[in-house]
């Protein structure tokens, strides 16, 4: 190892946050521990993928019978208790499937620790947000109308 | 942020180009990737025209020629010549592969050789291993058991549980898949890689193995195995044609066969 050190002094491959690290590769890749999760997530998005396939082929079937795209023809739309409930579905599952998405995307590409910790707090936030727009929007035109 | 941009020690320049002697009329251009630290220059691209009215066969003949008749300096690994050690792994015609099995008839036009990407490079076509042997070391790839074998014979198995690990165990490390992984690019300090994930396979589908729990539970982590996207360049870059990314696809069955 100590011949492997200078290797890594002259390529900076192992320094660690600037500073050359005199861990063990083993020590490195072991890092700190699993963290005994992972499955949720890729389950999640295999449910709310096969969801929305249903849920979008419906959607996509909607729109291309649906009369037309004015406003009161859209409020008639919404205001059929079927279509106001799957139109929910399709939002919560959306804003699910695409929050996870989203996830993978800042875990793989963001690297520094600040960054990728407001990364997912923003992202989830605008999810949820985004979500509770769409339900409150259905909820209003569906009920209220 | 994941580095899009190689830094600006690292960019590719022009490099020397070593024609071909006098006389031959059958040459071909192999153009090669040299980075020689100690002399604090930028990497570059040699190139060299070779005869190959007397070169041998494989992309690695050529490298060999070069290195014993046209520049002592060019610094490759390579060891057993046929496929089996692993050691002359590099990207060759902008897929990894071993030097000793490709053929230069495989190859269309001017021969391209880099060291496999995304590692650091140590010199020309070595590059540093040391976090992909740990990742390999990290899996624990040895037999575990709590039942003592038996006193008088080896620990039996059938002949279809055999079969399950014949393809896994012929896994050659050769680090061509985990190099061609971009989800290994980005994150190699946390995701193990499909060579690693299929050495860990190989072990969980063991039928003496008894720690497929424990090995599990190591595996089960939002890097470590979930940093697969099923993107399968590893199964097609694959020298000895195995299949990583089917072997981590049953990994994850696996787990979610165990929780649902």
């Amino acid at each position: 190892m100590v011949r492997h050190c200078g290797v890594y002094r002259a390529h900076g491959s192992i320094l660690v946050g600037g500073v050359m690290s005199l861990r063990s590769p083993l020590g490195r890749v072991l890092g700190l521990g699993t963290a005994k999760d992972g499955t949720s997530h890729w389950w999640g998005q295999r449910v709310s993928g096969i969801a929305l396939a249903v849920l979008g082929l419906w959607f996509a079937w909607s729109l291309a019978t649906l009369s037309g795209f004015s406003y009161p023809e859209a409020v008639a739309f919404i205001s059929q208790p079927v279509n106001a409930l799957l139109l929910l579905l399709l939002s919560i599952t959306m804003a699910w499937h695409s929050y996870l998405g989203v996830q993978v995307v800042i875990e793989d590409y963001v690297h520094s620790h600040g960054l990728k910790i407001a990364s997912l707090l923003l992202s989830r936030y605008a999810h949820v947000v985004l979500a509770a727009a769409a339900i409150f929007a259905i909820l209003k035109l569906g009920i209220g109308a | 942020m994941a580095e899009f941009r190689l830094p600006k020690n690292s960019r590719i320049k022009k490099g020397k180009h070593f024609a071909a002697a006098n006389g031959s009329s059958n040459t071909r251009t192999y153009a090669v990737y040299r980075y020689d630290p100690d002399s604090g220059e930028n990497p570059r691209v040699d190139t060299y025209e070779i005869d190959m009215d007397n070169c041998g066969p494989m992309v690695l003949d050529a490298l060999i020629k070069i290195k014993n008749e046209i520049d002592p300096t060019l610094t490759f690994r390579r060891s057993c010549r046929e496929g089996i050690c692993g050691s002359c792994a590099m990207n060759i015609d902008g897929g990894n592969t071993l030097a000793c099995t490709r053929a230069n008839d495989e190859v269309k036009g001017d021969v391209k050789i880099y060291p496999l990407p995304h590692m650091p490079v140590v010199k020309d076509l070595v590059t540093d291993l040391t976090n992909f042997y740990a990742q390999y070391a990290s899996i624990k790839p040895w037999l575990q058991s709590r039942t003592p074998p038996p006193p008088d014979q080896e620990r039996l198995q059938s002949k279809e549980d055999q079969e399950l690990i014949n393809e896994p165990a012929a896994c050659i490390l050769c680090a061509c898949c985990s190099t061609s992984c971009p989800s290994y690019w980005w994150n190699s300090d946390r995701y193990l890689g499909p060579a690693a994930l299929l050495a860990a396979y190989r072990w969980l589908v063991d039928s003496r193995d008894e720690a497929t729990g424990e090995r599990l539970d190591e595996l089960e982590d939002p890097f470590r195995l979930y940093r697969c996207h099923t993107i399968m360049n590893c199964t097609q870059t694959c020298p000895k044609g195995l299949n990583p990314a089917q072997a981590i696809a049953e990994t994850k069955k696996m787990l979610a066969e165990r929780k649902y």
